[in-house]
């Protein structure tokens, strides 16, 4: 009897903590659905041929769009794209089948750190290298700060696939005749470009949404921002700028910026699960 | 002493001989646990047909067969195991002490029922803790002290702890680390206890050491155990079932079905035609 | 053994595959080279970094020394820069956060891993994923147009009723602020917490698990007893991670924490995070003292985090070990 009582109560307590717990993961996961809510629920009815096709306003006047933010964050994630894709790819190449493991630890080790590495931090060494030299702020330096945080989301992506795919393939190939970088170039490469592609989809998906590297180098740019070399403006910055103003307009116009970011992100990273969703685990970005 | 042993328990018991086709079971009284008609499939697969089969209160079964052959599967089933596993399902009967155990609450069965696993799994903690363990989520009243020194006792490994109660339990050895999860098992006295292979990771003196183990617990319980060790089955048990593809094709006391197999399946089994 | 007369005799091919084979190396070569030289990119540009932080902050670590960590005035005007506001912000609201955050993920994790349903969890799971890819600019946006007014008018109001005597929670509450700041981190750094906790919880050998339920142990007891202990390093791991991304995190801690260099015992005040004082000042900074004084800041935070994830990996690694001894 009285071990009745006290296991009725040691299942009652395991009961609770499976509801309590169960709680806890309704309440983070409900965080993106209300962040999504709030999003459109604020900024949809702003969403409209205006937002995609104008300039902003003069300051304090209503209306106006952000075609010159869209097109920057474009530009931007254009050079970042060059920057740092073919670094993170080809440097991935060289851990997976070149190098020595003393040298793979030092370069593994190194990216890692580059991954940790807050966001502004990255922001003043873009403007260290890129504007303060120039003297002054220019859509280059933006797309460095951007290339630079790709890298090593790129790098240990890339190369964990490389690694991934099976010795067999190799030797196939090079049983063949085919030389190393042939084979690399033929078989390997195809072989996990799934787990690349998804790789690089997920890092631009990363930089796509980063502002505080831009608050130094891209800066920012109330018109159209000419070439390469001025400074531009960008969605997140805008975003940033426009919430913290005092007006109305330009709050509601934040609003719809972050839902067409936030869209924009969450599409990019469900396509490249869906990419990958052959029964591979996406490595923690 | 152990409360729960039945006095009383005949020596003269025989398990029913099945062969080819026959399995129906006169079930004989004591018995502490009967498998009846029980069939199990691991989502669309099934992997155990038809079992029937009795454990004898203080004896030692051994379940033998080639991998594959089900004997894990349905040691397993025994304390309800197979529930952790997402799509086994599970068809008729067990019975423990006449009552069925799929109608019971499970945490209060695997307390009568005790498990131990192929490979040792100690929890990370003291040698103390391990064997304290079951005793404290069960609220017991005992001094915990003497409990878990009776049950090291029991697995003749006190002596070899006795200083060091507090170390981690990862100190020890192979053989010692799964004594001490029989120790762990014992402590909170179960009327049955089930291992699964329990020496198959261990060296050849440590599995000497569990062998011998393993006759003098049945005074304390009933033992079932699976064992690829044909030699083992045959030293330790009383009586020995011979699964294959899912069936008990044979399950007499040990000393017949080695030396006057009835089915030919055992005796090719047996005597190493495969396996 | 096929030789030409202007060889060592060797034990390769004939003349002409000779050179066609050392083309192919060759090509291999330049392969092996051009690959090596973006691979030392990754780590030239990481060391460019700390170089550039380190050059880049040589004033005020001369004329102020450690004193930079001790002072509390932080005046442009008069050259005076002190880190300590906004080193006690960012910690504030990092504990702010992971008081919060901790408890949730942790427990949202376990959920995940140990008693839900398999399908539920992967789904889940997919939701926490996605929850991580939000950008710190959204969790601002959301942090001044739908926490700052719910703090000003319910939270804090709430907290100043019942917990009122503490000095934590006295003051004038304006919405903004450590304790506003904090929140939202804490929204931020839960996915982080929950997706390495859940995997660190995945990888607890299962007879670990099952040795336990086989005691007669509740799933509860099991995972609170047994199988949370073993992990205990990694999560403690992905709690140090948690703290190396709230440290660092930037935009969303500038849009509500007030901007003001303010120490202060009520988490209700205004005042600034070494990430968010460097996103602020650092455009307007006049002269090189006050730059490079922002970039010792950052040259700190650097440092800051990189102990911490070195740590949280470590961990982390420790664990996944662990997994491994415990069979042996």
């Amino acid at each position: 009897m009285n071990m009745n009582a006290q296991l009725r109560w040691r299942k009652f307590v395991s009961n609770f903590m499976l509801t309590m717990t169960g709680l806890c993961a309704l309440v983070a996961v409900s965080v993106l659905f209300f962040i999504l809510g709030y999003l459109v629920y604020h900024g949809g009815t702003s969403i409209n041929w205006d937002f995609f096709t104008k300039l902003p306003a003069p300051v304090g006047e209503n209306g106006g769009g952000m075609a010159n933010a869209i097109l920057g964050s474009a530009k931007l994630l254009l050079l970042a794209t060059l920057f740092g894709v073919p670094i993170g790819f080809f440097g991935a190449i060289y851990l997976a089948e070149f190098s020595s493991s003393k040298i793979a630890f030092v370069v593994r080790y190194a990216a890692d750190l580059l991954n940790g590495v807050p966001s502004i931090v990255i922001g003043i060494f873009a403007y260290s290298l890129a504007v303060h030299p120039f003297k002054h702020f220019s859509t280059y330096a933006g797309g460095f700060a951007l290339g630079v945080m790709m890298i090593p989301i790129t790098l240990r992506s890339t190369e964990e696939f490389l690694l991934g795919v099976p010795r067999t393939l190799r030797e196939g190939a090079m049983a063949l005749g085919a030389s190393k970088w042939k084979t690399i170039a033929t078989v390997i490469v195809p072989a996990a470009y799934r787990g690349i592609l998804t790789a690089i989809l997920l890092a631009f998906a990363r930089v796509a949404g980063e502002t505080a590297p831009l608050l130094f180098t891209a800066l920012g740019n109330r018109f159209w921002s000419n070439g390469w070399n001025e400074p531009t403006a960008s969605l997140p910055v805008m975003i940033y700028n426009y919430a913290l103003s005092p007006f109305e307009d330009w709050h509601r116009q934040a609003w719809a910026a972050g839902l067409v970011l936030l869209a924009l992100i969450l599409i990019i990273n469900i396509v490249a699960r869906a990419i990958l969703s052959r029964g591979i685990s996406v490595p923690r970005a | 002493m152990h409360a729960s042993v039945r006095p009383a328990v005949s020596v003269n018991i025989t398990p029913p001989v099945t062969t080819g086709a026959h399995r129906e079971t006169t079930a004989p009284a004591e018995m502490r646990m009967s498998v009846s008609r029980v069939n199990f499939w691991y989502g669309p697969k099934q992997v155990l047909f038809d079992i029937n089969l009795g454990i004898a209160t203080s004896k030692v079964t051994a379940l033998i067969g080639p991998s594959g052959c089900g004997k894990s599967t349905l040691l397993r089933t025994l304390d309800r195991m197979h529930e952790t596993v997402r799509n086994a399902r599970l068809e008729g009967e067990i019975l423990l002490d006449g009552k069925n155990i799929l109608a019971q609450d499970v945490t209060q069965l695997r307390r009568r029922v005790g498990m131990v696993f192929q490979r040792p799994n100690p929890f990370p903690k003291s040698i103390f803790e391990n064997v304290a363990y079951g005793l404290r989520i069960n609220g017991s009243k005992l001094p915990m002290a003497e409990a878990v020194e009776k049950s090291l006792r029991h697995a003749a490994l006190w002596d070899e702890v006795k200083d060091h109660l507090h170390k981690s339990a990862y100190e020890l050895s192979g053989g010692q680390q799964q004594r001490l999860c029989i120790a762990r098992a014992l402590a909170v006295e179960p009327e049955v206890l089930l291992l699964d292979e329990p020496c198959s990771a261990l060296d050849p003196i440590s599995t000497a050491k569990i062998e011998e183990l393993l006759v003098q617990l049945k005074d304390l319980c009933t033992i079932v155990t699976v064992t690829h060790n044909m030699q083992q089955a045959a030293r330790i048990s009383d009586f020995t079932a011979f699964l294959l593809n899912g069936q008990v094709i044979e399950f007499s006391p040990t000393p017949q079905l080695f030396t006057k197999p009835t089915d030919p399946r055992t005796e090719a089994y047996i005597t190493g035609r495969f396996g | 053994m096929a030789t030409t007369s202007t060889t060592v005799p060797s034990a390769g091919p004939v003349v002409g595959s000779r050179s066609f084979l050392s083309r192919l190396r060759e090509g291999d070569e330049i392969a092996r080279l051009i690959t090596f030289l973006f691979a030392a990119s990754v780590v030239l540009i990481t060391l460019l970094i700390v170089y550039e932080l380190w050059q880049g902050s040589v004033l005020p670590r001369h004329k102020f020394g450690f004193a930079f960590f001790r002072t509390s005035v932080w005046d442009p005007n008069f050259e005076q820069f002190g880190a300590l506001p906004f080193i006690f912000g960012t910690l504030v609201t990092s504990a702010v956060a992971l008081f919060i955050a901790v408890p949730l993920g942790i427990g949202a994790a376990i959920f995940l891993a140990e008693l839900a349903p398999a399908r539920l969890s992967d789904a889940l799971e997919f939701f926490i994923d996605l929850l991580a890819a939000v950008p710190s600019v959204i969790y601002g946006l959301l942090g001044i147009f739908i926490v700052v007014p719910v703090m000003r008018d319910v939270i804090q109001p709430a907290l100043k009723n019942s917990l009122g005597f503490i000095p934590l929670f006295k003051g004038p509450a304006f919405g903004i602020g450590f304790l506003t700041a904090g929140v939202v981190l804490a929204i931020m750094v839960i996915p982080y917490i929950i997706s390495v906790s859940r995997e660190i919880l995945l990888s607890v050998p299962r007879d670990q698990r099952e040795a336990a339920l086989a005691l007669g142990s509740t799933r509860w007891e099991s995972t609170w007893k047994v199988v949370v202990p073993f992990a205990r390093t990694g999560i403690m791991g992905s709690i140090f991670l948690a703290l190396a991304r709230a440290l660092g995190e930037t935009m969303a801690v500038t849009m509500v924490i007030g901007n003001t260099p303010a120490i202060a015992a009520s988490l209700f005040s205004p005042g600034d995070s070494i990430a968010s004082v460097i996103a602020n000042q650092f455009t307007e900074a006049t002269g090189e003292l006050y730059t490079q004084s922002l970039i010792e800041l950052g040259l700190v935070l650097f440092l800051l985090t990189f102990i911490l994830n070195g740590l949280a990996r470590l961990l982390i690694v420790v664990t996944s070990q662990r997994g491994g001894a415990a069979r042996a």
